[in-house]
């Protein structure tokens, strides 16, 4: 367990589960942690790898399509995947709903997954609010493999900040900045990255969730030769790259502007490549 | 056994049931078995390369949704190297769609992409005509039937023409491309909408209008095949809100042969499975043997009259 991809040799590795819920609980005021009992098949699934959910129709709350989950954790050993999801809309708020023991009807595992293994010995990572349920699955393969992991958390406040424990029990290092306390800043983010890969030897930088910090980490990725992923959002149609209406831009290798699918050639994507919104 | 098989004009599909142009892609075959399906039909292909439509390209509803996304295409060659490979591992028949901004370029692309692999060639008319200040091809009956014969003449393949439901007589239409030598019709595209994202004041999508689709059109698109049905003699496909095994049998039983089911492939990735077996279903539980037995199946009720359905 634990080691590289883990290979789905199924002719059809994608399908439709329908998984009971373990647990659905608040982490904050806004954020909920979900647990489902993940039968055999949609346990192959790899960080940064996402889950179509069949988010349930509750009064006026309609979802039509499938809500798009990246993976926050792959518990192989105990058969389950964990989401850590913010209520924003239609489908996340249905979502909340569910009560443990209802079953969730998922599509998967989708989407391109971080290619950091063979790639770096040291990554170093800027999430920023739900960014980091994201990025958290990379510190638990990386620490498997002998990866080091620092781990940069930015947040609202204190309170907003998550799984900090989570991090450290997979032997990622941690940071935690804050708007509240005046440390979230590009200028103090930027500060604590070139500190990463000037003294700690940083190689591999990845982020989710935060327009500056994407700007920041491609101009020091640039600056120093490094490279990195982003994993981007965007509203899907089918999540399997047939309906095209998750397109975003970005820099076509010859040059100009290119729309490429979200869900199908990403939704990680190499961090230069990205264009910032 | 419920024999499935259906004739569509020369050609013979192991079952109706097929996706819409646009709504499936290489990645349904990591999902289910493509060789289950009566045809592949393919993203519609332009003479041209295009990224398709500026983002945001979609509004959500409780039954359906509006899509703007433009054919993005990397044009007939790419389709040709690239596309059309992944579907040689099946034995399933390819229905490639085709679009041009001219009645000329139709039949020219129509012609390249008649490659071995390409069964069946499907013309998307509902594409701006740029000899007509971009009004859609589909929107006049003789710009369709120009854009048929023109095709007919570049390819021996079947050609199938698709109509738009953005008209009034939709009936006139079918009958134009039937003279024209068209050997099916696909009954509809998308309905033309818009939304307003009224907290930012601004339309919802990128290109502004956008194509309605899903089961909220069902009744009107079904309503479309029946007046086509009842216009011309050649197959119709049925191609409209279809959700289900039921959704699928309305279309076949007002008089079409076939059915494409589009958006629902983006929800339950393996619609199209369970319309084939529910549709096999319905004729055992109907003594039917054969599913084509339900093409026009629908019988009147004793008091209708022509006057009610103004
Ligand atoms: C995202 C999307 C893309 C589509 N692309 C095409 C296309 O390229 N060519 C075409 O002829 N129809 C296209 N269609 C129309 C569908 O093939 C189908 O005719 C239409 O969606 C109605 O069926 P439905 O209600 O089952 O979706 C598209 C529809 C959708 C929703």
């Amino acid at each position: 367990m634990g080691s590289g991809a883990h290979v789905n040799d199924s002719p059809f590795p994608v399908a439709e589960t329908l998984c009971p819920v373990v647990a659905n609980d608040w982490v904050n005021d806004s954020y909920k942690h979900l647990i489902l009992d993940a039968a055999h098949g949609a346990i192959h699934a790899e960080p940064g790898q996402f889950f179509h959910l069949l988010c349930p129709s509750i009064g006026e709350n309609v979802p039509f399509y499938r809500r798009p989950m990246s993976i926050y954790r792959i518990d192989r050993a105990q058969g389950r995947l964990e989401f850590l999801y913010k209520i924003v809309g239609r489908g996340t708020t249905t979502l909340a709903a569910l009560a443990p023991g209802e079953k969730l009807n998922i599509f998967g595992p989708l989407g391109r997954r971080f290619d950091f293994e063979t790639r770096c010995r040291h990554i170093v990572q800027v999430a920023r609010g739900v960014g980091l349920a994201t990025l958290a699955p990379v510190a638990e393969a990386a620490g498997q493999l002998g990866i080091r992991t620092t781990a940069i958390l930015s947040a609202r406040s204190p309170k907003h900040l998550m799984s900090i424990e989570y991090l450290r029990s997979t032997g990622a290092g941690v940071i935690s900045v804050t708007d509240s306390e005046g440390t979230s800043g590009v200028e103090a983010v930027e500060d604590i990255v070139r500190g990463l890969i000037e003294k700690e030897g940083g190689d591999f930088l990845l982020t989710c969730g935060s327009n500056r910090l994407l700007q920041l980490l491609q101009r020091l990725g640039r600056e120093y030769g490094i490279a990195g992923e982003v994993a981007l959002e965007q509203h899907m149609g089918c999540g399997i790259g047939m309906c095209f209406a998750c397109v975003r831009e970005f820099r076509a290798p010859g040059g100009g502007i290119t729309y490429r699918r979200v869900c199908w050639e990403g939704p990680v994507f190499d961090i230069q490549e990205a264009v910032s919104w | 056994m419920v024999d499935m098989r259906v004739r569509i004009g020369e050609i013979e599909l192991k079952n109706p049931v097929m996706p819409g142009s646009g709504t499936m892609g290489e990645g349904l075959a990591r999902v289910m078995d493509l060789n289950r399906i009566g045809a592949i039909v393919t993203k519609t292909i332009t003479p041209d390369k295009r990224e398709g439509c500026v983002p945001p390209r979609m509004v959500e509803y409780k039954d359906g949704s509006l899509m703007a996304i433009g054919i993005p295409c990397k044009g007939p060659d790419h389709y040709i190297e690239e596309i059309l490979p992944h579907y040689r591992a099946y034995a399933t028949p390819v229905v490639c769609s085709v679009s041009a901004p001219t009645v000329e370029a139709f039949g020219q692309l129509a012609a390249k992409l008649s490659v071995p692999g390409v069964s069946v060639i499907e013309a998307n008319i509902s594409c701006p005509n740029l000899e007509q200040d971009g009004k859609a091809f589909g929107m006049d009956a003789e710009a369709s039937a120009r854009v048929v014969r023109r095709i007919k003449e570049s390819t021996d393949r079947p050609v199938w023409a698709k109509l738009t439901p953005n008209v009034t007589d939709i009936a006139a239409i079918a009958q134009a491309v039937e003279a024209a030598g068209a050997d099916a019709i696909t009954c509809a595209n998308g309905m033309l909408g818009m939304a307003v994202d009224v907290e930012n004041f601004q339309p919802a999508l990128g290109n502004i209008t956008g194509g309605m689709t899903g089961p909220c059109m069902r009744p009107i698109i079904l309503r479309m095949a029946w007046q086509v049905a009842r216009a011309v003699k050649i197959p119709i496909i049925g191609s409209g809100g279809m959700a289900t095994a039921r959704d699928a049998l309305e279309y076949l039983m007002v008089g079409c042969s076939a059915v494409q089911i589009g958006t629902i492939n983006f929800v339950r990735p393996t619609a199209m499975l369970e319309v084939i077996d529910g549709v096999e279903a319905f004729c055992r539980r109907k003594g039917l043997r054969a599913a084509r037995e339900l093409t026009g199946a629908m019988v009147p009720r004793r008091e209708f009259k022509e006057q009610q359905v103004a």
